[in-house]
């Protein structure tokens, strides 16, 4: 049970490879990608920042909570940092477990609840030149796209 | 007063100026240094949107501040 924040690019293979486990009969993976759209704005890049410590601590407790919950063997999740471009990986979880139910059902447990949990913060860079935090706009606040001009 | 390193991040980060920071106050709970802090810099998330974090640790708005503490107020997160 890992969970990382990585400045480099996020190497699903081997991550997968290190799920390996012989009782295993099912191994989920979700990969969240930049995409190229958000809230009706084309968007060019992103910009993902963490507070490393409390991050890598909260989402450790996350997957404490899915081995809890569910019937798993393992569960990775690595979430990268930094400057990310369209189509790269943001983040990677993978679980496996003797059954399928309970693997995809976990997945879906660990990226719901980083989503939810985790300090980790996401800047989006529009085509426009306006820039967005995610989840931080307030009224004519600076974090409103809408309201910034662009660079 | 206390001291107590303030750690800033995402868009509290870029409305401070600054990443990091050792500060004196009179505020005791981590509700009172973000009011205190609003008051002084363009933060624009209202208290009750940014949790708090106590040397590594989530915590409560109104938790007890000691002299030396790490405080990290956490804006709304948007991992994945």
């Amino acid at each position: 049970m890992t969970f990382r924040i990585s400045t480099t690019p996020i190497e699903a293979a081997s991550l997968q490879r290190a799920l390996g486990d012989e009782r295993a009969g099912a191994c989920v993976t979700f990969e969240g990608w930049v995409r190229n759209w958000n809230e009706g704005q084309p968007v060019l890049s992103l910009e993902y920042e963490a507070y490393t410590p409390l991050a890598e601590k909260e989402g450790e407790r996350i997957l404490a909570e899915a081995q809890q919950r569910f019937a798993l063997l393992g569960a990775v999740c690595v979430h990268r940092v930094g400057l990310l471009q369209l189509g790269e990986m943001a983040v990677w979880v993978g679980v496996t477990a003797e059954h399928r139910g309970a693997a995809f059902e976990a997945c879906r447990y660990i990226i719901d609840e980083a989503k939810a949990r985790v300090p980790i913060w996401k800047k989006e860079h529009y085509a426009s030149g306006a820039t967005a935090w995610i989840n931080c706009a307030t009224r004519g606040g600076h974090s409103d796209p809408a309201a910034i001009p662009p660079a | 007063m206390i001291t107590l390193n303030v750690q800033y991040f995402a868009i509290l980060r870029e409305q401070r100026g600054v990443s990091q920071e050792q500060l004196s106050t009179a505020a005791h709970t981590p509700a009172a240094l973000y009011e205190e802090l609003r008051a002084r810099y363009p933060f624009t998330l209202p208290g009750d949107r940014v949790r708090a974090a106590v040397n590594e640790t989530f915590v409560d708005a109104d938790k007890v501040l000691k002299d030396g503490d790490q405080v990290v107020f956490i804006p709304p997160v948007a991992g994945g």
